[in-house]
């Protein structure tokens, strides 16, 4: 009965009595307008025309007025996203992909800096200059660290080839 | 134009791009004249927030002169110098119109759960931000706010965020007066909230950190006590020692998804991945507020979930206030506050850096090298 369209649940007994208009927990953050029971049939802007693939989240019925254009899906790690976003926010199947997607296309980067023939300056990208000028000592340290493990690694080697 | 470029985590570089276009007849191309570095943007420079795309734009503090507008913008004309709130906001959904304007409904297709946000991923909208020369700035009508005869541009780059956000993380906190307020997180916005705290009128602010340089700022900037947990056993019966055996009226997470300071939550959070970072500040938070307290939570989490001691919230009666700030709707009372001299907002800034080497302010803000509290990029 409930679901049924002429429902009305004014008339179960004591609805409505103790609501208190003040008891806004969201106050003073929101101005309570009491449109949200118009859900999403608001007045809205002109529609942003897509001019690249968006993914949208599949939690709304369509693309929202505006948005970004930047960076379309694409490659593998499109491939990946278009994969995410079959499913919702509510998903790992959503958010751990568009994870994966973000270290693959970190990867297609690289390919595609050195495929322009661009080879990338990890150090200054890292802003190794600035670690150098104002934490000199924790780089010697990484520095001496990356380097004995190095030698170790070099040296368990050598013996392997020694002995065999 | 010149703008930042982000390559992978840890790996950002400087490159020219095309200029930004009018995409919408409410969109305006501001000249950027200052952007900033945020806390925010470390989460996306560790590779902490889904479907950060290699090729993005970074930057959601920023101020500029209006470039260019489209045909539907009435309350901006070209030369306009303008603070953009970081919210990208339509200003007619049900959720902009209820002040809520970081959670319009109108301006990021990609998830449900945020709304768009300038040079934040696409998960917040798929904008490039104001770590640039030129940038795209949609519903121009609504967020852009002409800054003030006689506001210094660096207390106005603060008001697209760090001071609204400092200043929600208060309110949110319902502080009456006489209460006893704890904020974790000595960053910006940590040290904003803190000092925004005593409008709400507390007879004790006390800060959080674990890094000395910070807590001594705080301790100036913002008149509170600041306490060091690394030098605690136990940063829970601490507090709770503190606040006379009672727990604090108000704590307030001004840390996020990046915390230190309990090993398991480290691990499975920042190192595993298998929780949306570590939850350590919020579930100190929870511990160490009073029963009936109130939790205001600004610090940013991701998807998809956390391990905090819900339990705890449900048995102490905690009430869990959170969001991202309302920029717009704060902005007339703070800059009242900004320009009253009540507020000293570019107090925080302590370095300037060239758009240009933008690699290298990242990594100071991120390693916290040099004393950094608040680093601005200038074009
Ligand atoms: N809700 C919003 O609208 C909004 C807006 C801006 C920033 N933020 C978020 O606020 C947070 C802080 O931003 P910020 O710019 O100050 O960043 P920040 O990185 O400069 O500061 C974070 C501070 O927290 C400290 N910290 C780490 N673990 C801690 C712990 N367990 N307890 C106490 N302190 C700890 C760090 O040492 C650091 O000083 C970030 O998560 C950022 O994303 C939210
Ligand atoms: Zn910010
Ligand atoms: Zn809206």
């Amino acid at each position: 009965m409930a679901n049924s369209e002429n429902f009305d649940y004014r008339q179960i007994p004591g609805w409505g009595m103790d609501a208190d208009p003040e008891n806004e927990p969201t106050y003073p953050m929101k101005n309570y307008t009491g449109d949200d029971h118009k859900r999403i049939n608001y007045e809205r802007s002109q529609q942003q025309e897509p001019d690249v693939e968006i993914l949208m989240s599949n939690e709304r019925p369509a693309l929202s007025r505006v948005f970004g254009n930047t960076v379309p899906p694409s490659g593998l790690s499109g491939a990946i996203r278009r994969y995410a976003f079959r499913h919702s926010e509510d998903s790992y199947r959503h958010w751990l992909p568009l994870i994966l997607a973000d270290r693959v296309n970190m990867v297609e980067g690289v390919i595609d800096d050195l495929s322009r023939g661009y080879i990338p300056d990890i150090c200054t990208e890292r802003g190794w200059k600035a670690e150098w000028k104002y934490n000199p000592a924790g780089v010697a340290k990484k520095v001496a660290i990356a380097a004995a493990a190095g030698l170790l690694i070099y040296w368990s080697c050598r013996k392997k080839h020694s002995k065999s | 134009m010149l703008a930042m470029n982000y390559r992978g985590p840890y790996r950002v570089r400087m490159e020219r791009k095309p200029m930004p276009e009018l995409l919408h007849p409410e969109d305006a191309i501001v000249r950027v004249t200052r952007s900033c570095i945020c806390g925010s943007d470390l989460h996306l420079y560790h590779g902490m927030v889904p479907d950060t795309r290699v090729g993005s734009t970074f930057g959601h503090e920023f101020t500029g002169v209006v470039e260019e507008v489209g045909p539907l913008v009435k309350n901006l004309k070209v030369g306009d110098q303008v603070l953009v709130p970081f919210n990208i906001a339509c200003g007619k959904c049900n959720f902009c119109k209820q002040g809520l304007y970081g959670n319009c409904h109108e301006s990021n297709p990609m998830a449900t759960a945020v709304g768009g946000i300038f040079g934040y991923s696409h998960t917040a909208g798929g904008f490039d931000g104001g770590q640039a020369e030129y940038v795209r700035v949609p519903y121009a009508d609504v967020g852009p706010t002409v800054i003030p005869e006689g506001m210094d541009p660096d207390d106005a780059v603060l008001l697209t965020d760090v001071v609204p956000t400092g200043y929600q993380a208060a309110e949110m906190g319902g502080i009456k007066e006489g209460d006893t307020v704890v904020i974790f997180g000595a960053g910006p916005i940590g040290i904003m909230a803190a000092r925004c705290a005593w409008f709400f009128g507390p007879s004790r602010v006390i800060i959080i950190d674990h890094i000395d340089y910070r807590l001594e700022f705080a301790r100036n900037y913002a008149k509170c006590e600041a306490y060091n947990f690394k030098s605690m056993k136990d940063p829970v019966v601490f507090l709770k020692r503190i606040t006379d055996w009672y727990g604090a009226d108000v704590c307030i997470d001004c840390v996020g998804c990046e915390a230190e300071g309990n090993p398991l939550q480290t691990l499975s959070g920042r190192v595993m991945l298998m929780q949306a970072g570590a939850g350590t500040a919020l579930q100190w938070a929870i511990n160490s507020v009073k029963k009936g307290g109130i939790v205001s939570v600004v610090g940013v989490y991701g998807p998809p979930f956390n391990l905090i001691p819900i339990g705890n919230v449900l048995n102490k009666g905690i009430t869990l206030r959170a969001n991202q700030a309302s920029v717009k709707r704060l902005l007339p009372r703070l800059i009242d506050h900004v320009q009253s001299g009540r507020l000293d907002p570019k107090g925080l800034i302590t370095h300037r850096i060239p758009l240009s080497e933008a690699p290298d302010a990242y990594r100071i803000f991120s390693s916290k090298l040099d004393n950094c509290i608040k680093t601005v990029l200038v074009p």
